[in-house]
């Protein structure tokens, strides 16, 4: 493999150096800028799902996520400016109306990078009005639960048991708000015969939908799960 | 946020503050005790004219700053927020269950919720001769965050919101500034 060859960008102002195909997001961080993201986790295939790391590019009147989209030669980003913050405290408040998101009584209060980001984006309150849903909790499984009501879709579960683990038990189905994560051909957790039980998908999640009954969130999230995924996927 | 503030006061006169208690369980109250000696310094600028910490009963006209904690899960708690609003120039959601609706709130699940909480809490199991009781206010089918009923100022999450939190907006408005939120304030 030839070496791949360097580019330079500016992000927010500052002129900054990277090898060809670095993602956006990726380049901003390696320069010390960071975008707030959710359904990104290094290691993972990029989804660009969230829309929390949208970023302005100079010339261009859409916006891009900088988790999926390539930085380019002479590209100008801005990560930050206040259209951006108010989207992004619109994302936040749009994730926390669609399901049950109640802080006080979920399993990853103070574990939570939805919880996180909101309060470090000041988001104080949800404008709109909130989505009160009766998603199907499966607790079927020895030691792994899923409350699909705290579900915010951001399918790290489902990448990293298809592309870490490489056993694909978790997927989608249904559309839009009513989208589910499910195991196998929607079976319950506990009757799926691909799971190996591995806990990945309840280390990467960012929120309280999937967790492992008779551990402390702390325990479950306190490793640093993308240094592990990245370091598996180098090593093979 | 609102540009309400609380600076053109009289500064002779102490600035006017109510507490509320709706669908809640006091922690937030409970905080706002908990600001310990800053609490003395507060009381140098401030009058308690209605809490459920003073023997008040009715919501006083011309308040200043109004602290409400819970959310309003009932028809009674609609009238008290209502008339606590026109009656007070700042309104302030006080912790989760005034902002999200937490707790009380998880009842909007479900499709009747007024009326299978109150199935579920009396008459279950049904074995047991429990009635409803109905000499209490009427339950409001959605319980709802305040600012899905009135106009509100400010917001201070929390369950329950640190007293340094508390603290800090009350000190900010009493100073004539708007209080910044942003990385300050955290849910749950």
């Amino acid at each position: 493999m030839s070496e791949k060859s360097m580019i330079t960008l500016k992000i927010d102002g500052i002129q900054v150096s990277v090898s060809e195909g670095t993602t956006i997001l990726k380049a901003a961080k390696d320069n010390g800028i960071l975008i707030p993201t959710l359904c990104d986790l290094e290691g993972l295939t990029p989804y660009g799902g969230c829309r929390l790391c949208l970023v302005e590019v100079t010339g261009s009147p859409k916006l891009f996520p900088a988790c999926a989209t390539p930085a380019n030669l002479g590209m100008e980003v801005t990560t930050n400016s206040e259209r951006l913050k108010n989207y992004r405290k619109m994302t936040i408040q749009m994730l926390m109306a669609e399901r049950v998101h109640m802080c006080a009584v979920c399993v990853a209060n103070d574990h939570c990078e939805l919880q996180a980001l909101a309060n470090q984006l000041g988001v104080n309150h949800v404008e709109f009005e909130r989505n009160f849903t009766r998603e199907p909790i499966d607790s079927s499984h020895d030691f792994l639960v899923i409350d699909r009501n705290r579900c915010i879709l951001c399918t790290r579960c489902v990448r990293v048991c298809d592309k870490i683990e490489g056993v694909h038990t978790l997927d989608l189905k249904k559309r839009s708000k009513d989208t589910e994560v499910i195991m196998d051909l929607d079976e319950s957790w506990g009757n799926s015969c691909s799971c190996t039980g591995c806990r990945k998908c309840a280390k990467v999640c960012p929120v309280g939908a999937i967790y492992i009954e008779g551990e402390s969130i702390t325990q479950t999230k306190h490793r640093d799960v993308a240094e592990f995924i990245t370091a598996r996927r180098n090593s093979k | 946020m609102s540009s309400t503030t609380v600076a053109n006061m009289d500064s002779s006169s102490k600035v006017r503050v109510a507490t509320v208690w709706l669908s809640g369980c006091a922690g937030c109250h409970m905080s706002f005790l908990d600001q310990d000696e800053k609490i003395v310094d507060l009381a140098k600028q401030i009058q308690v004219v209605y809490s459920p910490l003073v023997d008040v009963k009715e919501f006083p006209e011309n308040v200043d700053v109004t602290l409400i904690e819970g959310s309003v899960a009932n028809d009674e708690q609609l009238e008290v927020l209502k008339d606590a609003r026109t009656k007070s120039r700042v309104l302030i959601s006080l912790g989760d269950c005034a902002v999200t609706g937490n707790v009380t709130a998880l009842r909007n699940s479900w499709e009747n919720s007024d009326k299978e909480v109150l199935e579920r809490a009396y008459k279950s199991p049904e074995d047991l001769q429990a009635a409803i009781p109905n000499m209490v206010p009427k339950l409001l089918i959605k319980t709802k965050p305040l600012h899905e009923i009135v106009k509100v100022d400010f917001y201070i999450p929390g369950c329950p919101p640190s007293a340094d939190l508390i603290n800090y907006v009350l000190t900010e408005l009493l100073a004539g500034k708007t209080p910044n939120m942003e990385g300050k304030a955290k849910y749950g």
